[in-house]
């Protein structure tokens, strides 16, 4: 931004109250007061302190690697600077916090955040507190100072403590899981189950306390995992593999995909229910986000209804299986196809009227389309035959024999198997002629028509498609909870569907699974954030695409074109997807 | 000339004006089987259209901030209905201790235009920030991308506004002087109704003024057609769009200040569905278009409060309220089934794609 | 090398969990019909703190809580998204209630966390089978909506835990013969929506003695099913039903709905939904030509402070059916409130919320075996007999009593007492008894 030599001593100042503002915010809006039960380390800190405090930390780092190069001493001071400010504008906040009322505007500014934020010493933890704030600073701004090999390992150390002692919970509850299953052992694997106990008592009263990380782990932990990465970053690149394989190399990738395949038919017995119920959702996302994926990342089509053929193949199999309603009463399997018939059916309704908008006309009618949707299951209208407000219930369950699924665990590999299949498709169809075609849409729409590709069909593949897979999550979805409300399919499925697909990377098919766990498994484990969740995933979003625009694992095609374009295209023009803003 | 445009029609073409055609018939029968079954007085669409013009005049100001930014950047601001929550809930905490000092009593349009400031203040701030931070960086970067980030920023705003001020509703006290009614003609017409039509129609002039006849507007329409040719013209095109979203975020600060007098109750959601039907009505009058956004705004403020009575009364549909959105979106593809850019929507596409 | 042990490790781990995972199902379970627990059952008894003088003959499993360990009680709530506010209140009850017998029960700590139930079926499935997996969870308080406790219910029941509602309402959750009856797994404080409704509708054409209503309902269960009781009762007794109207609930332009309500002239519009879409009703309702008049009534989801404030002025004369007791606990409360989280409560049904962790508290003390050195051990069956037999609890709400019939608005569930009361909104101050007013009983 600047183009003038950077004064050092201005940025310093700036970034301490940025730290300050940031610090100010996360104090105001409650998270430090939520977090400040929660021990990361037992008996030293807090996360709720890690939060007023890391603003300073991390923007004396980038102070110091903005201003680089200076002289050690400057880098140091520049970053004491920073904390002192950072942690004087919060000192600020108490104080005006002891004059004003401000909590009857701020509730959270509540005598139990001054608390917090004094150290539990009234004013005089002011100093305390200008004291620890300085010393992030400090802190931050000399660890760039180290050998970058260093400084990152510190930093990675530093990361996978706070993230162990956050997760304290969720590993109790897993490893209790197991003891759990001990008990059903038979005789002759008596040693594994005391193997297992006594891992689970290790881990539980050894490496944890009831809160948090024990000091004495943490610390053993902070150098084992420092001494790993610093190992691990000295070690040179190893290239990427371009020419063809070895059969040594064949043979490793083998065995590695089926560890993989393997780990993943196990793991739900592995973690327990908790985290079933976690992969069922990721696993429903990605039936959708595959879907998505073909709308908008292969055709270009930008579609903000998707939810829409997600509830009309929960409905369909609603309407169909349901004895409450007692209009067909099939089973599962035989009303399945039925209801994948009346999504592409749908998709193709919906594809109709639309193939002559483009992008954000697109984008306006199809999210209509999926507000109609809801808005007709809701209704008292059509509630003879939807259930209206009140949903459908009992909802038929899939069967394979006599075997009944309907656990969170037998659940996840009717998921398994479904991803695989559309996976599998989707990959296929990609590099089809069809695929070419959606490619060449995406691209250039009046280019790929003079070409002799046929619009109409090509587009009305694509929703179909795209259709097909959301009903089939959608008819999943509705066996998964026995019933189907109205409520469920609101916009906001929609905008996470989009959103996986552009975190992952647009047009990508392993994209859509990364994404997927990035966004609906990682708000799960940290359910410990339960309210702060959507602010969390606004700022993942933001985050993300600031820092990853490509996403996290783009389409080669995409990545390339990215590249070129840093090169040369630089104003003007965005990049050809859906830039013809009418028909 | 007539011979070519026959030639082009295809089958789905047929299909598409059918559905359309289809549409049309629905509203029309059903229409006429409300007039005709007279349940409905004529005083009652008159209070009926009088509503939904107060609401279509709120629905316009909001949509100047999407087609604003929309015309600049080719973008749709997501979190823009975040930025007209910003300022109303912000707002409330002033109007209210205004209001239990007595002050705004005694000063009701000193204390109103303050509250009015207030709440601009705040929401030009935020769009402002949000310009700066989340879409800056990204201005090269695909379409979708930016887009993402605007959802990601909406849900940040709304639960760090629910975080700073709490779950709870916060209600606006009307003024005396807003309190009360005229009648004309067997028409009751509220005071606050007037002073939302006026106030936007104002508003939007002042817009439409800046947009049009100031040098800031001229440098924003020239920014609009072309970037490169601007910044080569000594156009500070950062600053200019900067300033778009300022724009944006003072009329729907403004348009905040509106909707509470209708709907006085605010909360950390209740830009959500405002936001929603504003850039719909962007959409309908053509987005990117500022006389555009006006008409659309008003004919969907107007659908939504008619409409359900007047199409789906008669055609025996039980509750047909229900489905006011669902009607919205319906007249939404209706008209761009025959108007693919909007009402008013330029016909650039052809050249300029 | 170290690489090569530590898989080996690994794999026999694995596998072992493997094996144990296959084996399981078969493993013989008691054979007490409805309640025979899942395979996931928790019984824990940590191998280490095996107590010699406690032995546990609960029919599906104790739990057993060391001296140092804090007693475990979860929420299901809905903490986050649209509806939270009803969820975050709730909550907030439960964490007064806390506070106000001190922090501990028994002399342990209670740990009180939990999961976000969404208010949607999905989310209640997610919450429920996240705290299914935590053995150490001894009761839940929730959940806040009904659709999300049809699918929580027969999870918790699965896992062993007792869950109390504060603010379900559909009458099939605790209905003999229904498929989402669990009792006594589940509990509610919450008035089942057959009494509510009933009581209403006998208010409006007895005593008002109005003839010609309407009803809206927001799309809710909640709502609905309410608004059906009423129209059913309000038709049996003699009135007219004019409109059974909807709107939803982030809906704030009414005048649609209200003018084709306005054109069959009722008497009185009935619509027992929530905030702010209430507020918006009534104010909107005043300025509709035809309803000027018309008597306005809502339930106890708009039995809330915020209510006064929301619809000005036009909220004097509007009647809310709302319990009977309690009249001036709801000011104590709010002050509590006040002071713990720094504003009036933010939406409703907090004080049942407070009930549903007290009966719990009880339950736990009546049932609780502790030793000498303070560990404790809580039968799981044990806990849901005292819970569902609780008597007499004298709570916020009124006098509690879960093991009771009164056909047809109260089944063994039910906890809430049976004097649900008409209240009267003034303009003014919100505080209970004088506004709003209790101006009737039955």
């Amino acid at each position: 931004m600047h183009t003038k030599s950077i004064s050092p001593w201005k940025e310093a100042v700036q970034a301490g109250l940025i730290a300050g503002a940031i610090a100010v915010l996360l104090n105001l809006v409650g998270m430090t007061t939520a977090f400040s039960g929660r021990y990361i380390v037992s008996g030293w800190f807090t996360m709720g302190q890690v939060l007023f405090l890391v603003p300073m930390f991390i923007l004396a780092y980038t102070t110091a690697r903005k201003i680089a190069p200076q002289p050690a001493m400057h880098t140091a001071l520049a970053g004491l600077v920073c904390g002192v400010i950072g942690s004087a504008v919060q000192a600020g906040l108490v104080l005006l916090g002891q004059v004003v009322n401000l909590r009857a505007m701020f509730i959270n500014a509540s005598p139990q955040l001054f608390e917090i934020l004094t150290f539990g010493r009234d004013l005089p933890g002011l100093l305390l507190l200008l004291l620890a704030g300085s010393i992030m600073g400090v802190v931050g701004a000399v660890i760039f100072l180290l050998p970058e090999r260093l400084a990152k390992s510190v930093l990675q150390a530093l990361l996978w403590i706070l993230l162990l002692g956050l997760l304290r919970d969720l590993v109790s509850t897993v490893t209790a899981q197991w003891v759990i299953k001990t008990k059903a052992f038979p005789d002759w694997l008596g040693w594994a189950g005391v193997l297992i106990t006594s891992l689970s008592t290790f881990i539980n009263k050894t490496i944890y306390s009831a809160s948090g990380l024990k000091p004495l782990s943490a610390i053993v932990l902070f150098l084992l995992v420092g001494a790993w990465a610093y190992w691990r970053y000295g070690r040179p690149k190893r290239a990427r593999i371009t020419g063809p394989l070895t059969r040594r190399q064949q043979t490793q990738r083998v065995l590695g995909l089926g560890g993989i395949a393997l780990l993943f038919i196990l793991l739900p017995s592995i973690l327990g229910i908790f985290f079933a119920e976690i992969l069922d959702n990721v696993g429903l996302y990605i039936l959708m986000g595959l879907g998505l994926n073909i709308v908008v990342g292969f055709a270009g089509l930008l579609d903000l209804g998707y939810v829409a053929f997600y509830a009309i193949g929960a409905y369909a199999m609603g309407v169909l299986t349901s004895p409450e309603l007692g209009f067909f009463n099939l089973t599962f399997w035989e009303a399945l196809p039925f209801a994948l018939l009346a999504t592409v059916i749908a998709g193709v309704i919906l594809g109709l009227p639309i193939l002559k908008m483009r992008g954000d006309y697109l984008a306006i009618v199809t999210l209509g389309f999926g507000e109609i949707v809801r808005l007709l299951a809701l209704s008292d209208w059509l509630r003879p035959w939807l259930g209206g407000t009140q949903g459908i219930q009992r909802i038929g369950q899939p069967t394979i024999g006599s075997i009944i699924l309907d656990s969170q665990q037998d659940l996840y590999y009717l998921f398994l198997a479904a991803i695989g299949i559309v996976a599998f498709i989707a990959w296929r169809l990609k590099d089809s002629r069809i695929g070419r075609a959606w490619m060449a849409i995406r691209e250039d729409e009046d280019v790929a028509m003079a070409m002799g590709i046929n619009h109409v069909a090509t587009k009305l593949l694509a929703f179909a498609t795209g259709a097909l897979f959301s009903g089939l999550a959608g008819t999943i979805f509705a066996a998964k909870l026995h019933s189907v409300y109205p409520h469920s399919m609101n916009f906001l499925v929609s905008i996470n569907v989009l959103s996986l697909i552009i975190i992952g990377g647009m047009g990508s098919i392993p994209g859509v699974f990364v994404g997927a766990f990035v966004l609906i498994a990682a708000p799960d484990l940290l359910r410990e954030f339960a309210e702060y969740r959507y602010l969390a995933y606004g700022a993942l979003l933001v985050a993300m695409m600031l820092t990853r625009p490509e996403g996290l694992w783009p389409e080669e095609r995409r990545r390339l074109e990215l590249h070129e374009e840093e090169g040369e295209v630089p104003l003007g023009e965005p990049p050809p997807v859906l830039n013809t803003p009418g028909g | 000339m007539l011979r070519t445009w026959r030639q082009r029609i295809t089958l789905t073409d047929i299909v598409v004006w059918a559905i359309g055609v289809a549409i049309g018939a629905v509203i029309i029968i059903g229409t006429i089987a409300t007039l005709r079954s007279g349940k409905y007085s004529a005083n009652t669409w008159l209070d009926l259209t009088v509503k939904g013009l107060a609401l279509g005049g709120v629905y316009a100001l909001i949509a100047m901030g999407y087609t604003l930014v929309y015309g600049i950047l080719r973008m749709i601001n997501f979190a823009h209905s975040e930025v007209f929550m910003s300022g109303p809930f912000t707002a409330v905490f002033l109007a209210n201790a205004l209001s239990r000092s007595g002050f705004m009593d005694r000063q009701p349009l000193i204390g109103m235009l303050l509250v009015l400031a207030l709440s601009i203040a705040v929401s030009m701030t935020i769009a402002v920030l949000l310009e700066r931070i989340a879409y800056r960086p990204l201005r090269h970067a695909p379409r979708l991308v930016p887009l993402i980030t605007a959802i990601g920023a909406s849900f940040f705003l709304q639960y760090v506004f629910r975080g700073l001020y709490g779950s709870g509703f916060q209600a606006y006290a009307i003024p005396k002087v807003l309190q009360g009614s005229i009648t004309i003609g067997g028409l009751r017409i509220f005071n606050t109704q007037i002073a939302v039509i006026l106030g936007a129609l104002g508003m939007m002039f002042a817009l439409y003024a800046i947009v049009q006849w100031t040098k800031t507007g001229k440098a924003m329409r020239a920014v609009s057609e072309d970037k490169e040719a601007a910044a080569l013209m000594g156009i500070d095109v950062d600053r200019i769009i900067s300033l778009t979203f300022a724009l944006g975020g003072i009329s729907a600060g403004a348009a905040g200040i509106l909707y509470a007098l209708l709907f006085p109750v605010v909360n950390f959601i209740m830009g959500f569905i405002p936001g929603l039907k504003a850039f719909t009505a962007a959409v309908l009058g053509g987005i990117g278009n500022v006389p555009g956004a006006f008409l659309g705004a008003m004919i969907l403020g107007l659908i939504e409060s008619i409409g359900p009575n007047l199409f789906l009364d008669g055609l025996g549909v039980p509750t047909p309220s229900q489905l006011k959105d669902a009607i919205a979106f319906t007249i939404l593809v209706f008209i761009l089934i025959f108007r693919p850019t909007g009402i008013l929507g330029e016909r650039m596409a052809q050249s300029k794609a | 090398m170290f690489k090569r042990l530590n898989a080996l490790l690994a794999l026999l781990v694995l596998a072992s969990l493997v094996l144990a995972a296959c084996g399981s199902p078969t493993t013989p379970t008691q054979a007490t019909a409805t309640m025979a627990p899942a395979t996931e059952a928790p019984a824990t008894e940590a191998p280490d703190t095996e107590p010699a003088a406690f032995e546990c003959t609960d029919a599906i499993g104790c739990v057993d809580i060391a001296p140092d360990e804090p007693i475990h009680i979860a929420y299901a709530l809905v903490v986050s998204g649209p509806n939270e506010s009803l969820g975050v209140d709730s909550r907030n009850a439960i964490e007064i209630a806390i506070d106000d017998i001190g922090g501990q029960i028994l002399g342990h700590d209670v740990r009180f966390d939990g999961e976000d139930e969404g208010c949607s079926a999905e989310g209640g499935q997610a919450a429920a089978t996240k705290l299914a997996a935590d053995p150490t969870i001894v009761a839940v308080v929730g959940t806040n909506c009904s659709s999300a406790a049809r699918v929580a219910i027969p999870l918790i029941d699965q896992a062993g835990f007792v869950m109390v509602s504060s603010s379900n309402t559909a009458p099939d959750l605790t209905e003999p013969g229904s498929d989402n009856n669990f009792v006594p797994a589940y509990a509610r404080v919450a008035h089942n929506d057959n009494l509510q409704g009933r009581v209403a509708a006998e208010y409006v054409y007895n005593e008002l003695k109005l003839t010609k209503a309407a009803t809206i309902h927001d799309g809710s269960l909640y709502a609905d099913q309410l608004q059906q009781v009423f129209a059913a009762r309000f038709q049996e007794l003699g009135g007219t039903i004019t409109a059974q109207e909807a709107v939803s609930p982030d809906q704030t332009d009414m005048s649609s709905v209200l003018s084709s309500i306005a054109a069959g002239t009722p008497e009185i519009v009935y619509f027992p939904i929530f905030m702010p879409a209430g507020a918006f009703i009534i104010r909107q309702a005043k300025q509709t030509p035809g309803l000027e008049t018309a008597v306005l009534m809502g339930a106890d989801g708009l039995y809330s402070p915020d209510l006064i404030e929301g619809a000005g002025e036009d909220v004097e004369g509007f009647l809310v059916s709302s319990p009977a007791a309690g009249a001036d606990v709801e000011a104590e409360y709010a002050e509590k409130h006040q002071a713990k989280f720094g504003g009036p409560p933010p939406s409703t049904f907090h004080l049942h919320a407070y009930d549903s962790f007290m009966i719990i508290k009880n339950a736990i003390e009546e049932v609780a075996v502790q030793d000498a050195d303070g560990t404790l051990h809580i039968g799981r069956q044990a806990l849901r007999d005292a819970v569902h037999n609780t008597e007499n609890h004298d709570g916020l709400t009124g006098v509690l009593t879960c093991n009771e019939t009164v056909e047809p608005v109260k089944y063994p569930g039910d906890c809430a007492a049976a004097g649900i009361g008409v209240w009267e909104y003034h303009f003014g101050e919100f505080g209970p008894p004088a506004n709003p007013e209790l101006i009737w009983t039955p």
